[in-house]
Parts: structure tokens; sequence; C-alpha cells
């Protein structure tokens, strides 16, 4: 047997040459043409003005001169060793899960160790326990950014997954509360959550409990990404095929075992992707935090063009910040179509 | 043989949803407590009676009178109506850009392909916030003596075309929140096209309809029942960032009520006031897709 198929029914080459490609794709009708002259000279106005404005009127200096405040704010300089210790921590970490297969049991191991080495990684970050501490108004730049949009998804899952199970109870009470927080929440606009956070959160507890601007931030990250991880988390339940549940009541499963140990693993599973996509517009919702003085990488870039011999810098700190998000949304969002 | 209650289902069913009770309302007993405390504490006690008193500060876009001499409700009722002005043309501006960029996305034309995508795959993954700083700041701050096009003129005035004249605030607001929801309902258009069987094109094409007329007669009708429903969602996430008009110095309902809570302290009756106006504007909005949304899908049998 030969190993490959004869020749006579491999599919015809699909490649033209390029004359007849460019024929094909863009000159076929006339109305076609018209588009492409049309797209192309918006594409070539662009390039013109970006080269004509990169070329003359840009200054670069100010993303040079302020690199480090940009990624780490006003992090101590002695101290970058320790960010350099974690960033290899989270590029490990990420090697370890994109090498994992998609099927791969929810296991002790595969859980603990992401969660060790996050408190690892915040213990490198704050400091104490041996290590000199640093204050938390000193996180600033794209590390405040990364940090805030992981702790806040992190503690909202299990708000969310609680608040997806309160929703799809048979007991009405825990499905009406669920039901009235998840719809008050998706109703408002994250800036009236965050101020709700940074103003009111102070009058409802007690007088002799202080939270500082950062806890406060992310409590109200926390509560409005709870309500929107909730109804993935829901989405995921309901894609749970009945037969599981009843066949774990036939085993002699309790309710509280069933979700835990049958309904929870797949549900969650098939919910993956819109977590990651949740994760996505929450590092993007972290620059919301710069309208409530925090200097995340936003706040900070904000704060640079603030100073005198910056001034009127705004595209060039713009775009730099702008390809920083850029990058690990997009990054993200092909990981999770991957999943898919 | 008598069971030990724990043992029956409907007596956790009662338990479980006595202690669901009892968390909440100790919870809201324990919050309501310390504001009462804390609002005691600063001598605060809510009252909306302050809202009748002058407010004192200007609005940069009056499309009702106002004075600084006018009430606080008269400044947040301008705010309100602002809000109104920047959702409304937002859901219509950002609707005709994503349809267009999402049939763009699956052109014949792969130079228009490549832009759509380009378009997209950009602005969908930057901050909105950081888009709407970069228009206002860069777009339109920066432009000293302006463009003029057509009689269509767009500089740090804002753009103006004839007897229309809108404010760069507005402008850069408006575009900003065009452009970033544009690129969701390019991506949902593109799916609800997809998702029209292939037959239908088919079909379509051997009774002899030309390809626009096939998109528009045939297969648009049909992908409208699957870009519908996550439309409204996007139109509701539109709504609800405009309140992002802060960042650009827009005086919407937001800005305005930020300001007030800056002036006179009123935290819980702003909060309130804010939290209530967004909820009944969010259930507006969707009420209105529902109805549309139900004339759309097709009948039951």
């Amino acid at each position: 047997m030969p190993d490959h198929p004869p020749t006579e029914l491999l599919p015809p080459d699909s490649r033209l040459p390029p004359y007849q490609w460019l024929q094909r794709n863009l000159f076929n009708t006339w109305y076609n043409s018209l588009l492409t002259l049309i797209c192309g000279g918006t594409i070539a106005a662009i390039l013109w003005f970006t080269l004509h404005w990169a070329i003359t009127q840009a200054e670069w200096a100010v993303v040079q001169q302020n690199l480090p405040r940009f990624l780490v704010g006003r992090y101590p300089p002695a101290l970058y060793w320790r960010l350099w210790l974690v960033l290899a921590l989270v590029v490990g970490l990420g090697i370890w899960i994109a090498r994992k297969q998609p099927q791969t049991k929810l296991n002790l191991v595969n859980l603990a160790l992401p969660a060790v080495l996050f408190l690892v990684m915040l213990w490198l970050i704050g400091g104490g326990l041996g290590l000199t501490p640093v204050k938390t108004n000193l996180w600033n730049g794209l590390l405040l950014t990364l940090l805030l949009s992981a702790v806040s998804i992190i503690l909202a899952f299990p708000l969310g997954v609680l608040l997806a199970l309160g929703r799809q109870s048979a007991l009405p009470l825990l499905r009406g509360f669920s039901t009235t927080y998840i719809e008050i929440l998706r109703g408002l606009p994250l800036i009236g959550v965050l101020f709700m956070a940074q103003v009111m959160l102070p009058l409802v507890l007690p007088a002799d409990l202080r939270l500082d601007r950062l806890l406060r931030a992310i409590a109200g990250l926390v509560l409005f990404n709870a309500a929107y991880l909730a109804e993935n988390v829901r989405g995921g339940l309901q894609s749970v095929p009945r037969g599981q549940t009843e066949a774990a009541q036939a085993l002699g499963f309790n309710i509280p075992l069933t979700l835990l140990l049958i309904v929870l693993p797949q549900a969650l599973r098939t919910v993956i992707p819109a977590i990651v996509g949740q994760f996505i517009s929450l590092i993007k919702d972290t620059s919301l935090l710069s309208l409530f003085a925090l200097l995340e990488l936003t706040g900070i870039a904000r704060s640079i063009l603030a100073q005198p011999q910056f001034l009127g810098r705004y595209t060039e700190v713009y775009l730099f910040i702008g390809l920083i998000y850029w990058f690990f949304c997009f990054t993200l969002s092909h990981y999770s179509r991957r999943l898919e | 043989m008598s069971q030990p209650p724990w043992r029956d289902s409907r007596f956790w069913q009662i338990a479980g949803q006595a202690i669901a009770l009892l968390v909440v309302v100790l919870l809201l007993l324990f919050l309501g407590n310390n504001l009462r405390q804390n609002l005691q504490r600063l001598g605060l006690q809510p009252d909306f009676g302050f809202l009748n008193f002058q407010a004192g500060f200007s609005i940069g876009e009056t499309p009702l009178d106002y004075k600084p001499t006018y009430s606080y409700w008269r400044a947040l009722l301008v705010g309100l109506v602002n809000s109104l002005r920047v959702m409304v043309s937002g859901i219509v501006l950002a609707t005709i850009v994503g349809m267009l960029a999402g049939i763009a996305r699956l052109s014949e034309n792969w130079l228009l392909r490549q832009l759509a995508t380009l378009y997209v795959e950009i602005l969908r993954n930057a901050p909105l916030l950081l888009q709407l700083l970069f228009w206002y700041f860069v777009v339109f701050l920066s432009l000293p003596q302006g463009i003029s096009f057509l009689g269509l003129s767009l500089g740090q005035t804002g753009i103006s075309l004839g007897e229309l004249n809108l404010s760069p605030e507005f402008c850069a607001l408006l575009l900003g929140l065009t452009f970033y929801t544009g690129t969701f309902i390019a991506e949902i258009v593109r799916g609800g096209i997809q998702s029209v069987a292939r037959g239908q094109w088919e079909a379509a094409r051997s009774l002899g309809l030309k390809p626009a007329q096939t998109l528009w007669l045939v297969i648009f009708p049909q992908a409208l029942r699957a870009i519908v429903p996550p439309l409204g969602n996007q139109y509701l996430n539109l709504a609800k960032n405009s309140s992002l008009a802060l960042a650009v110095g827009y005086p919407d309902l937001y800005a305005v009520a930020s300001t007030t809570y800056n002036q006179t302290g009123r935290a819980v009756e702003m909060m309130l006031l804010i939290l209530l106006t967004y909820l009944s504007l969010s259930l507006s909005i969707s009420l209105l897709l529902n109805l549309y949304n139900r004339r759309v899908q097709l009948p039951e049998r």
C-alpha cells in the first residue's frame, strides 16, 4: 500500500497566480473595484497620516523616560528583583497551564498549585514575613492593573457561582434574592458601582473598620463582576443535561453533593471561555479606577501627562498604554477562542 | 416508621429558605444600622430637600434653559437630557457602523474584509475610557485650525455642519461610544448572517436575486432572529457606558450628580438617584427591545 493517496485524487491547487487572485478578490465587478479603491485610499490615508506624525512630530522621550513608571509606578527600584521573580512565576504558571490538555481533571494539585503560587506572588509584591513591606499606594501602573484584574476575578468567581446556583435554585426565596442582586448590578454602570464602593462602603461598614482606596476599588469590581459571572455560570448550569442530576439522585447523592461533584464540574468546564471573556472586560474596566484617584495604567499615564515637561504628549502616551492593554486583551481573546 | 426531619427534603427546603432569609435580613440590618450611626456622627440626615437649593455651578451644555441660580433638580434634569441625547444618537450610529462593519467582514472584497477585521480587532481590545480620552485630547483638541470637508468642519470647537454645532465633548463621547460598541455589534451581525443556512443564499441566487437583494430581502430578516437579543445587550452597554462622559467633561447625568455630591456631600441621596435613574433607563430599553424581539422571532405554532 502506498502511504500517500494517488495524485489524481488530490484536490486541485487552490492558489491562484497573483494577477488572477487580484481579479477574483478585488476587481471582479465594477462596484468591487470601487470598494477596493475606496478601501485602498482609506488605508493609504491612515498610513500617510501616521507615518507623517511618527516622523515629524512624535517624541517618544515621554515613554522612554517613564517606562518603569508605566510598568510598576512608584514601586521602590531596589526591590524590582521581587517583581522579576513574580514575572518568572507568572510565565512559568502560564506555560504550565497552556500545556495542559483541555480535558485535564480538576484535581487537588491542579487547583492548589496556582492558588499557592498566587499567594506567594502577593507576598513577593507586598512584602512582610521577612521581606521589606511595600505599601499598596506604591503599587501602580501595569502591575496594579493586572493585580486588580486577577484579584477581582478570583474573588468574584465564588460569589458568581453562588449567585448562579441561587438563581437556578428550586427555593423561591433564594431565587428571588439572587435574581434581584444580579439584575440590579447589571442595570448599573460600572462607574456608578465604583462610586458606590468608594463613597457608600465606608458609610455602611462600622466606623472603626477603615478600608483603603484600593480595597474599596476591589470590592466594587468584585460586586459588579460577580453579577456578570453569575449569568455566565448560569448558562453553563443550564447546559448540563437533566439526566446527570437524575442519575446522581438515583445513586443516592443528596442535592449539595450532586451540585458539587456532578453538576458544577461539568458546568464550569463549559463556561471557561466566557470567564476568560469576563476577565478581558475586567482588564479594560480597571481603567475606570483612574477616575477614582487610583494610579493604575491609565491613572499613571494621566499623572505623567500632567507634568509640565510632558504637557500635550497625549498621542504618544495614549498609544503606548493602548498597545499594552491591547496586547493582553488580544492574546487572551485568542486563547479563549482556542479553548472553544 | 417515622423519619427524622433532616431526612426529609421538604424540611431542608424550608430550612434553606429560612437560613437565606435570616442571612439577608441580618446583613441588611447590620449595614443599615452602621449607615444610621455613621450619618448621625456626620450630622447628615437623609433628606432630598437640598435638591431645591440653588445649584451654583454652570453646565457646559444646556439643551434646557439653565443658569447657575437654578436648583439642583434642574441641573440633574439637564444632565439626564444630555445623557439621553448621547444614548439615543449613540445607539443609532453604533447600529449603522456595526451593521456595515459586520457585513464588510463577510464581503467578497479581500481588502474590505481586512479593513473591517482590523477595525474590530483593534478597537474591541482597548479600554473604552482610553478611546474616549484619545478622541477628545488627540483628535479634537489637537486640531488647531481644524479640517473642513464638504461643509462639514471638524476641530477644537467640535463638529459643525451648517446650522448644527456639536461640542468637542459631545463628539468625542459619541464617536468613542459609537466605534467601540460598533465592534461588538459587527461581531453579532457577522454571527447572525453566518447562522443563516447556506441553502438560503443558493435558493435566492437561483431565483435570480442580486447579492445585495439576497442580503437585504432573504438573509437579513432571518439573521435578525439571532441578532436582536445580543444587540439589545449592546444597547444596554452603550447606555451604561455613556456615564464615562465624566472623563471628557461632557455634563451627563452621572457627571452632574458627581458635581452635586462633591458640593453637598449627600452620598446616600445621590446614590439612590443614580441607581433609580439608570435602573429605569435600563429597564425601559430592555422592555422596548423585548417588544421588538417578539415581532422578529418566528411565531410559535
